[in-house]
């Protein structure tokens, strides 16, 4: 999976297989956020293979450890992105419930009205 | 943006970005012809010499990375998205769109079919029904496996239309879910006792926990399958297995979901009275508003950003360029999901996000 160089293993291409642009354009960000990495990019050879190749080139720790680094940042990324969603949402919901019975007991409140006024 | 030598710009310490670059890095620069540095800025040190280091810090992340839901029924919701890059806000859509699995149909044992719609056509149409089931309930099916009631769901359907009566209808409501698996009996050519049903399931699928209190049906009941003349008939068995939108888009499990980036409207210098009216009117998702300021005098004021399609009317004639600036905010995204009913769009999004953690803990166990 992974072509570099024994003598030199600050520059490696990784091929991964099964991914497409979803998960390699993703790593490639977070790959160019850090500062140890000097050069780093992917491409798809073919769009009938279904591979990605990842090129890395570091400014001296080893690609593969910068590789993973990446994708354990990924992961936590992911994790808060997760947390953040659920809690808008349960908070979405509660307002929500609050502002429905909020107008319900407007809207009750109205109609009332209205039927005195049709009485009187 | 009014061009100026840069040697007339005024001087900004070090550790801070001057005006214009930090406004070309963080928005889409929206002129009357085209927009301009659309472009993220990916390396980390591209700002060194000045030294301002846009590189991501995860607890950065953490503490900015925002998420307000803007609205939330049963299929569809919109939230806004603050604090993340391209890069991942489309990794996410891309797998709601294409790896969520779902319940589709796939196979379609056809009986009889005497209507004027082909086989293969109908089992086509048969297909792309919405099944409102959760498919986290069961597994995928690969091609040596024998269909069971962990990974096949089968319906029946058999309608057939008076001799003497008038064209009938079918609708999605006249499939019925068999719990128990195929009622097909295999050919086999063989002489013996014991007929082989074309599912294997050990036990009716209405006895599981998950599915008893909510049988498996059609998500919607009026969708039309086929029209029937006197004296036609259809009769069919469909098998529903578990798949992903890549293979197929009847496996997606929304009609879409997309993001947009934040439109930001900003007016360069006051616009005032007959101007006023005219940039009001120009405007056809009424962005701007008129504001008195009393003595006569109407001001106008950007009310509505938001509703911005980037239409660029507002820019367009002279000297408007100068007078009013579209942007959108390259880290900030609308996302919308339209779901198709199997899963609410809620839980799509949340497990996109652990389909993309799956595929990262993959790859780090093969590194390692």
């Amino acid at each position: 999976m992974e072509h570099g160089s024994l003598s030199n293993q600050k520059a490696s291409t990784f091929s991964i297989s099964d991914e497409d642009h979803t998960l390699a354009n993703s790593v490639r960000y977070v790959l160019n956020q850090d500062p140890r990495v000097e050069f780093c990019g992917y491409s798809i050879p073919h769009p009938a293979d279904n591979k990605v190749n990842i090129r890395i080139q570091t400014t001296g720790d080893p690609a593969k450890d910068v590789l993973k680094d990446a994708l354990q940042d990924m992961v936590i990324i992911s994790q808060h992105v997760r947390s953040t969603f659920d809690k808008a949402v349960i908070d979405f919901k509660a307002s929500n419930s609050i502002a429905k019975v909020k107008s319900s007991h407007k809207g009750a409140g109205k109609s009332s009205k209205s039927a005195k006024m049709d009485i009187e | 943006m009014p061009r100026i030598s840069a040697l007339d710009m005024p001087d900004v310490p070090m550790g801070q970005l001057p005006e214009h670059l930090e406004l070309q890095r963080t928005r889409v620069l929206c002129g009357a012809d085209a927009p301009t540095h659309t472009e993220g800025i990916q390396y980390s040190g591209a700002y060194a010499s000045m030294e301002v280091d846009i590189g991501l810090r995860i607890e950065n992340f953490c503490r900015d990375f925002r998420i307000d839901v803007i609205r939330l029924t049963e299929d569809e919701m919109e939230f806004d998205m603050v604090g993340i890059d391209v890069a991942l806000a489309n990794a996410f859509r891309r797998i709601i769109i294409s790896e969520l699995p779902t319940m589709a149909i796939e196979k379609v044992l056809m009986v009889s079919n005497t209507s004027v719609i082909q086989d293969e056509v109908l089992a086509h149409r048969l297909g792309l029904i919405p099944i409102e089931v959760d498919p986290r309930l069961f597994e995928y099916i690969s091609e040596n496996d024998s269909p069971n009631e962990k990974n096949t769901i089968v319906f029946k359907l058999h309608v057939s239309c008076k001799r003497n009566g008038p064209r009938f209808t079918v609708k999605s409501d006249q499939l019925k879910w068999l719990p128990k698996g195929s009622e097909l009996e295999m050919e086999t050519g063989v002489k013996s006792s014991i007929k082989k049903k074309y599912t294997s399931f050990s036990c009716g699928q209405d006895t599981l926990p998950e599915l008893s209190s909510k049988p498996i049906r059609v998500k919607h009941d009026d969708i039309i399958i086929a029209k029937l003349g006197p004296g036609q008939e259809i009769e069919l068995e469909a098998h529903a297995v578990k798949g992903v939108g890549k293979t197929h888009a009847k496996w997606s499990p929304v009609a879409t979901a997309w993001y947009r980036m934040l439109p930001e409207v900003v007016l360069l210098e006051e616009v005032e009275d007959e101007m006023a009216v005219e940039l009001v009117n120009k405007c056809p998702v009424k962005v701007f508003d008129i504001e008195d300021v009393g003595k006569g005098q109407k001001k106008v004021v950007v009310s509505r950003p938001r509703a911005c399609t980037l239409c660029r009317e507002c820019i367009r004639g002279e000297g408007w360029e100068n007078r009013v600036a579209l942007r959108r905010v390259k880290n900030h995204f609308i996302f919308t999901i339209e779901s198709v009913g199997q899963l609410p769009p809620e839980t799509l999004f949340t497990e996109a996000i652990k389909i993309l953690e799956d595929k990262c803990d993959r790859v780090i166990s093969e590194l390692s």
